[in-house]
């Protein structure tokens, strides 16, 4: 049996105690977390070895002097052509907030229509959404290209927003959740005089806030992480995205020479997404406290 | 004059509910359905983006089934990597869910479980061919060398053999991510009052809880991450392709998305693609109907 203090929010001491059973599940947790984590840690101390660390034999899983090389050689190579590397920092965030943001929107809309209003037509539209779930993006593309291209909006942001506003996974998931949204809240906030779009944002919005989190994370990651449509959308090079740039300056994922260049553009681009599954994770947790019964 | 009060009153009752859904609807409908369905056409076509194209019925069907050998060998690949991964994921990715949401410091461990569908599939392969290596250069080969287990090294992404387990080993590290997050935020999203009555009822133990509360009320997550687990482990690709090149030796990680991938962006034969994306399809739905008929709120 341990003992453990916290300092709780609010200033008061807390005093946890940890029994024996509930201190081996922590353990094999901790035992668990390291194992999964060995190929990101890896990652990181690559980021920074320099040169002869990264082909001493026998390899060496942790960097023994650190060095910012890696990074200062992928700043160099990137401030030596043409467009700066800011302008694709920039690209990627612009893209990649109005997406996530539109989605999040539009799916909660949605969603809450379909639930609670349940026009005529829902089910069916439900269907298709389910459907449209189960076919492989990769042949998608194909037909969708023909389509943002006869709106002409090939070589724009556009091409690489519009198409990812509504994504069947994003409603599919939000929907499940107002699902659980107790019908009383409404009705009630209806009795008060809330108008629809008034109930929608004031009463739904902060009570779906883990699924929305969740959402914002999702759309996040794979509007951060794509390499695949900014690659058939986008010619311009002003326009490109991160992955597009950091890929063309390491000289693809196959070129091992620059093994510790690619660790440290993995890195950098990683470390966004870390951020804003923290925030986001922290919102989640949030709404727990706040409804603050049990722990 | 009854057809028309009928109206306005539909009008008058739907019209909110129609305005929320209209944002998504057109999205949907212009870059989700209308591309979907031309896939499906595409399927009876010999569409290839250079020559006129004709109706072949279901001549690209009949050649997948009796004449390619390579796509039975890639659907008998993605199965067995799909039986294993999928129920493997998600098992330990609700397991993992329930289990931190009890304990404290759960913003440290959800990231650590989190962390690897973070990052980008592509990229990781840099971690991933320093782990196989198929000589002593290699983490792993270098590990079992050294401790005498092996004589040689294990030529894990080179030999047939070995291929498809490691692509599976690596796709379950990747494979936490989705199901786990919703997972931690259908368990934040349960009442908690109804932990309360059920303590008061005399609900015994935490396996009790989670039979009787926990899960019922998690169906709709639990259902959500199922169908992304399905979806998920059928449209094996990218790892695959990091870990095993393209082609694989011998196909030994040739899965159904590869082969599709192969016949649309390097033949550029876009009606016979088409046809194995509408096979994927097909095997997809029929699974995930069974699963949601399975998890389904009585009222679906």
């Amino acid at each position: 049996m341990i003992k453990l203090r916290f300092r709780e929010r609010d200033g008061y001491v807390r005093t946890v105690r940890l029994s024996g059973a509930r201190m081996l599940v922590y353990l094999v947790l901790l035992a668990l977390v390291v194992f999964i984590s060995l190929p990101l840690i890896y990652l990181i101390c690559t980021a920074f070895k320099p040169l002869n660390e990264l082909y001493v034999f026998p390899p060496q899983f942790f960097v023994r002097e650190p060095t910012m090389k890696n990074f200062s050689d992928l700043v160099l190579s990137l401030s030596s052509s043409s467009v700066p590397f800011l302008r694709y920092v920039f690209n990627s965030l612009f893209i990649t907030v109005l997406t996530v943001g539109g989605t999040v929107i539009v799916s909660t809309l949605g969603a809450y229509s379909m639930v609670k209003h349940r026009p005529p037509g829902s089910k069916f539209l439900f269907n298709l959404v389910i459907a449209t779930l189960m076919f492989s993006r990769y042949v998608t593309q194909i037909p969708r290209y023909l389509v943002v291209n006869s709106m002409g909006l090939v070589d724009s942001y556009a091409a690489l927003i519009l198409p990812n506003l509504a994504v069947a996974y994003n409603f599919f998931l939000i929907k499940q959740f107002v699902e659980q949204f107790p019908n009383d809240l409404i009705e009630a906030a209806r009795i008060d005089g809330a108008g629809e779009f008034r109930t929608y944002w004031s009463i739904v919005m902060p009570s779906l806030a883990p699924a929305w989190s969740t959402l914002m994370v999702f759309s996040f990651v794979s509007s951060w992480n794509d390499y695949f449509s900014p690659l058939i959308y986008l010619s311009d090079q002003a326009k490109k995205t991160l992955p597009l740039a950091l890929n063309t300056i390491s000289g693809g994922s196959s070129s091992i020479g620059r093994a510790g260049a690619i660790s440290a553009a993995t890195m950098l681009m990683t470390i966004p997404t870390v951020i804003v599954f923290t925030i986001m994770q922290k919102k989640v947790m949030e709404t727990m406290i706040y409804s603050g019964i049990k722990g | 004059m009854w057809m028309k009060n009928s109206l306005s009153r539909f009008v008058r009752k739907h019209w909110v509910g129609y305005l929320m859904l209209l944002p998504f609807v057109i999205f949907f409908v212009v870059f989700m359905v209308l591309p979907v369905a031309v896939a499906v056409c595409l399927s009876f076509t010999d569409y290839n983006m250079f020559q006129e194209m004709h109706l072949v019925g279901a001549n690209n069907y009949k050649l997948l089934f009796l004449d390619d050998r390579i796509f039975l060998t890639a659907l008998g690949n993605t199965f067995l990597f799909a039986v294993i991964v999928g129920p493997v994921g998600y098992l330990f990715s609700f397991f993992a869910a329930w289990v931190l949401n009890q304990l404290k410091f759960r913003n440290g461990f959800a990231l650590a479980f989190y962390a690897p569908s973070i990052t980008s599939g592509v990229a990781m392969s840099v971690v991933w061919t320093y782990f196989f290596s198929p000589d002593s250069y290699g983490l792993i080969n270098n590990l079992l060398l050294e401790t005498g287990i092996i004589d040689t090294p294990v030529l894990w992404t080179q030999d047939p053999t070995y291929i498809l387990p490691v692509i599976i080993v690596v796709s379950i590290w990747m494979s936490m991510g989705t199901g786990f997050l919703v997972f931690l935020a259908g368990l934040q999203n349960v009442d908690k009052g109804y932990y309360e009555a059920a303590a008061i009822d005399g609900i015994q133990s935490r396996y009790q809880e989670l039979k009787l509360i926990t899960l019922p009320m998690m169906k709709p997550q639990l259902l959500f991450g199922a169908i992304t687990a399905v979806t998920n482990a059928f449209g094996v690709f990218d790892v695959a392709v990091s870990i095993a090149g393209f082609p694989s030796p011998n196909y030994a990680g040739h899965t159904i998305v590869a082969h599709l991938y192969d016949y649309a962006f390097v033949r550029f034969q876009m009606g016979y693609a088409s046809a194995i994306a509408t096979v994927l399809f097909v095997i997809t739905f029929v699974i995930g109907r069974i699963i949601m008929r399975a998890l389904s709120p009585k009222d679906e």
